[in-house]
């Protein structure tokens, strides 16, 4: 498919899929188009041509809440307004199953609840969100896409607030979520290390277009991550996880 | 989807006192200003007389008629009706105040915004001139008028703010400003051109109330009724929204439809408003915000309480009105716009260091 907004193209000739179960990571040089690719697979920027599918249905042509019951986005940028609290945030990931005139009931509370202690953000439910920090805000936008209950998770940089034992944990989740609940993951990363350690397949964007998808280490090589960012790649095996280590030259 | 299984201590929530406890203050504020409303003006009323009477009107209490007769003519023919209606209005304005607020994601948002007041203040200035309360319509034509008018400039805003398939609020809110700018010098261009009319005209828009007992109370109230039922009823997805539309849409929400709804069911109530008391300013800016500071930004809280909150606003503005420069009876706007602008700057600086928003 092709993609892009009113009088500019931002990626042409993109056709991938992602499996149910696999953690299938975007990377690219800044500006490449990654947030954009996310966008279209969310249902809310439809292509320009081609098309968008989850389990062979097109999302396009869904209504808002039975794609929402299906996919769930992680945003990039976190404007949650200040006043709120963390808990609501999370219910608000209940809202695909309520019509406009339901409530939310035990078990929205429940599943808000539990995605809360998985992404340690529990002791946070009555803070105003104006008040908390910008990881766990992020936190709290990675708690909301999991109490969505979808079959497809779509994140765009999830971790670029984190400190690093929150970049682990929620890459972790993320990665159980899709070998252990067979969700379909999408996820755009700028840290190929960790794009090493946590993805399942990766694809490589380069000036609009896809220029290399597999497995981590068949895509990230000193080759291939040289021509897409314009700098000395050298690659390394990781001694601790055994999987790529990219450095710069 | 495999299947969740939820473990574990649920959310904690708010025990049922606690969250009646905001309904209750605003509540008994509105109540007890519908009383001293009523008591005010050139004759002195006591509130236990106003009371013993609308408990009579209830007549499931049996109350001793021990009262002067003139009390209860003037009571139940002039007094009542207009404390009803000032109620009505200020729940209107309180409520589409907040319904708009969250609509525009906008603090600065309030009922007139999309071009209400000035449409209305065109149709009612349009009816007063060519006389048309001397038509068979009568003193109802200026109302008339005012709320067509209003629900026609919302209309055209609307229409001209939608690009494609979506109305994006920045447009909107652009659009309200150009329409009502262009209605409003239109406005003024035939106050000017009947000068015989000005002195009404200028009344009626500062926020005077033409009409007197019940017609208009009995009027207003089903589009009230509607309206703000409907918007408290819509809540939930007002939260939702709060998020931004992409967000929104992401999360579920039909966010076109639902947005034209709260236009259209806003819009309604303010023109409502307006039809019957003329332009109020200030009320439904601030009412809102006074009820944020206190109990949260919440749209399932602060849409019934600033509704609640608007009515009992606007009783005490109306008899600071009829009481500051008695026997004269200023239009109540007037006093909205004095005390309120001064008091919301105070609460601000005030709440400086608060996240309300």
């Amino acid at each position: 498919m092709t993609l892009g907004y009113p009088g500019r193209t931002v990626l042409e000739d993109i056709e991938f899929s992602v499996r149910a179960g696999e953690v299938f990571a975007v990377v690219g040089p800044n500006g490449v188009g990654k947030s954009t690719l996310i966008r279209a697979a969310s249902g809310i920027l439809p292509p320009e041509r081609g098309k968008i599918a989850i389990q062979g249905q097109d999302i396009v042509r869904m209504s808002p809440a039975r794609r929402a019951r299906r996919v769930a986005v992680v945003p990039q940028a976190i404007h949650l307004p200040p006043a709120v609290r963390a808990m609501e945030v999370v219910l608000m990931g209940r809202t695909p199953y309520l019509g406009w005139l339901e409530r939310e009931d035990e078990l929205d509370r429940q599943l808000a609840a539990d995605a809360m202690r998985r992404t340690e953000t529990y002791e946070l439910a009555h803070r105003r969100v104006g008040e908390l920090s910008g990881g766990e805000q992020q936190r709290l936008l990675v708690a909301r896409a999991v109490a969505q209950s979808a079959s497809v998770l779509l994140l765009d940089e999830p971790t670029a607030h984190l400190d690093l034992r929150h970049q682990d944990r929620t890459l972790k989740l993320v990665r159980d979520l899709a070998h252990e609940q067979g969700l379909g993951v999408l996820i755009a990363l700028h840290d190929l290390n960790l794009v090493a350690r946590f993805s399942d397949r990766v694809a490589l964007l380069s000036d609009g277009r896809i220029k290399s998808i597999g497995d981590p280490r068949q895509v990230l090589t000193p080759l291939e991550l040289g021509a897409a960012y314009g700098v000395e790649i050298h690659v390394v095996e990781d001694p601790i996880h055994g999987t790529p280590l990219v450095l710069t030259g | 989807m495999s299947e969740v299984t939820a473990r574990g201590r649920p959310l904690p929530t708010l025990s049922r006192l606690s969250k009646a406890v905001p309904f209750l203050w605003t509540s008994a504020a509105l109540l007890t200003m519908l009383v001293l409303s009523a008591a005010v003006g050139p004759v002195r009323i006591p509130p236990l007389v106003v009371l013993k009477v609308l408990l009579a009107k209830v007549s499931a209490i049996g109350v001793v008629s021990d009262w002067p007769a003139s009390y209860g003519v003037i009571l139940n023919d002039i007094r009542l009706p207009h404390t009803a209606l000032i109620a009505l209005a200020g729940m209107a304005l309180g409520g589409s105040g907040a319904a708009y607020q969250g609509l525009f994601r906008n603090p600065l948002a309030d009922p007139y915004i999309i071009g209400v007041a000035s449409g209305a203040g065109l149709g009612a200035v349009l009816a007063m001139t060519a006389e048309w309360p001397t038509s068979a319509l009568g003193m109802a034509a200026v109302p008339l008028a005012a709320f067509v008018s209003a629900l026609v400039t919302v209309a055209i805003v609307y229409g001209v703010a939608r690009v494609g398939r979506s109305t994006p609020v920045t447009t909107l809110l652009l659009a309200g400003v150009a329409v009502g700018i262009f209605a409003s010098a239109l406005t003024s261009l035939i106050m000017l051109l009947s000068t015989d009319q000005l002195r009404r005209a200028i009344s009626w828009l500062l926020g005077g109330f033409s009409l007197g007992g019940w017609g208009p109370v009995w009027a207003s109230l089903p589009y009230l009724a509607i309206g703000l039922g409907g918007l408290i009823l819509l809540a939930r997805p007002l939260n939702v929204l709060q998020f931004g539309d992409e967000e929104a849409m992401q999360l579920g929400l039909d966010v076109e439809k639902l947005k034209l709804v709260i236009v259209i069911l806003a819009s309604l109530v303010a023109a409502t408003a307006v039809a019957f008391s003329g332009i109020i300013g200030f009320v439904g800016l601030i009412v809102p915000h006074l009820v944020r500071m206190r109990w949260g930004p919440d749209y399932r809280r602060l849409l019934p309480l600033a509704t609640i909150g608007g009515g009992a606003v606007l009783l005490a503005a109306d008899a600071v009105a009829r009481t500051v420069l008695a026997p004269r009876d200023l239009p109540v706007g007037i006093i909205t716009a004095v005390a309120g602008a001064p008091f919301f700057l105070w609460l601000l600086r005030r709440a400086k260091q608060e996240v309300f928003w």
